[in-house]
């Protein structure tokens, strides 16, 4: 199989990011396809071997960075966080459409480490390239999206719930 | 439990939310403006599409004023899913009550499940511009696996289906190809994972292949 038809096979996985990334199916597949024609345009940067999804969303995370900076400046997240109207009293309990609108409440720093992580199963280190960041970064807006999660689903403010610890 | 653990745990949980909520994207149709590829290549295609066609027609011509020698030759390297095609054709246009099995009014559906029964993205290239309705889709058996079979037609009843088969090496792409069967021409190509056949009884070559070309072009925008 070619890289062409990688890239291909991957739009499904590219659209499935976006989706949770982005939100809303048009933006998303609008992001989708930025980050697809780029990724034709620079076809000759990626090094054969490597990992191709790990590059694409590289890719990807490079145009989801300037469409954000292109877009008006948003209301910063990480202070504006009013609660659901209706938290899930049980821990265990995801309510998936509460969560759906969970991650979009979180900054989207804090949204693409977990999604690399939580919904694309990359390592750490994974992370940590495709976003051009140090590990340690990864983790602690790993933990930080975590936090603001639980927070979000069991109604209670940030930092009240039990406190996840990170081992390094 | 320590809290290490309990971490770990919380993150497969999450994780596992995660997927239910957002694996069914994967199964989603892509949209067409995804499957664009780069200009470049795209040229390149079209026109090598043209070429080959050009030559196919060449032959025909060459085979008409001459003998038939030339065209035996190619006959003899007709695939075998450009037979069935012909055979799909021949059966299901003449059809008056069941031509198709999904109609055009569900065709959302229609793509959905033909794409999911053949384990690959198949489209229904929208040929209205050139006068051709989509009437509706089947599932056909073929050498290969499932087969999409999509039917049009003319507002005068005139019918042209398109067959749609996945490819066993998924590394092809050819141009158009030319063959007959009985009544029924086709004219044929891979495309990456498909291999497409579009038939017709009653168009001429010349008009059947600017049907095909539509029909790729609506396929690769």
């Amino acid at each position: 199989m070619n890289d062409a038809e990688s890239i291909v096979e991957l739009i499904p996985r590219l659209r499935r990011y976006a989706r949770a990334l982005a939100g809303e199916r048009t933006a998303a597949d609008d992001l989708v396809q930025d980050t697809l024609e780029r990724a034709w345009s620079k076809l000759h940067l990626y090094r054969r071997g490597t990992d191709l999804r790990a590059w694409l969303f590289t890719v990807m995370h490079n145009v989801y960075v300037n469409q954000r900076r292109a877009a008006r400046p948003s209301i910063s997240l990480d202070e504006e966080m009013p609660e659901l109207a209706q938290p899930v009293g049980e821990t265990d309990t995801l309510v998936l459409r509460d969560l759906d609108a969970a991650i979009r409440r979180l900054p989207p720093d804090q949204r693409e480490v977990l999604l690399l992580v939580a919904l694309e199963d990359m390592s750490y280190d994974e992370a940590a390239h495709a976003l051009g960041i140090p590990i340690g970064t990864v983790m602690s807006r790993l933990a930080r999206a975590r936090e603001k999660l639980r927070a979000m689903l069991s109604g209670l403010p940030p930092g009240g719930g039990k406190q996840l610890k990170i081992v390094k | 439990m320590n809290d290490m653990e309990q971490g770990e745990a919380d993150l497969k949980a999450l994780s596992q939310a995660l997927h239910q909520l957002y694996d069914p994207i994967l199964e989603e149709p892509v949209p067409a403006r995804l499957h664009a590829r780069p200009r470049r290549w795209r040229a390149i295609a079209i026109a090598a599409g043209w070429v080959v066609a050009g030559i196919c027609v060449g032959a025909l011509a060459g085979w008409q004023l001459h003998a038939s020698r030339s065209m035996v030759a190619l006959q003899t390297e007709v695939p075998g899913f450009v037979k069935r095609a012909a055979v799909a054709h021949a059966t299901y246009s003449p059809e008056v009550r069941h031509p198709v099995e999904v109609g055009a009014d569900q065709e959302q559906h229609l793509v959905a499940w033909l794409s999911k029964r053949l384990g690959a993205q198949v489209r229904a290239p929208k040929l209205d511009a050139i006068g051709y309705n989509l009437v509706g889709g089947r599932l056909l058996p073929g050498d290969n696996g499932p087969v999409a079979h999509f039917m049009y037609q003319t507002e005068k009843g005139r019918r042209i289906t398109l067959y749609v088969r996945t490819e066993a090496t998924e590394n092809r792409e050819t141009a158009f190809r030319y063959a007959t069967e009985g009544n029924v021409k086709v004219f044929y190509w891979i495309d990456r994972k498909l291999g497409y056949a579009l038939s017709s009884a009653d168009l001429g070559r010349d008009d059947l292949i600017k049907v095909a070309n539509a029909v790729y072009q609506q396929l690769n925008p």
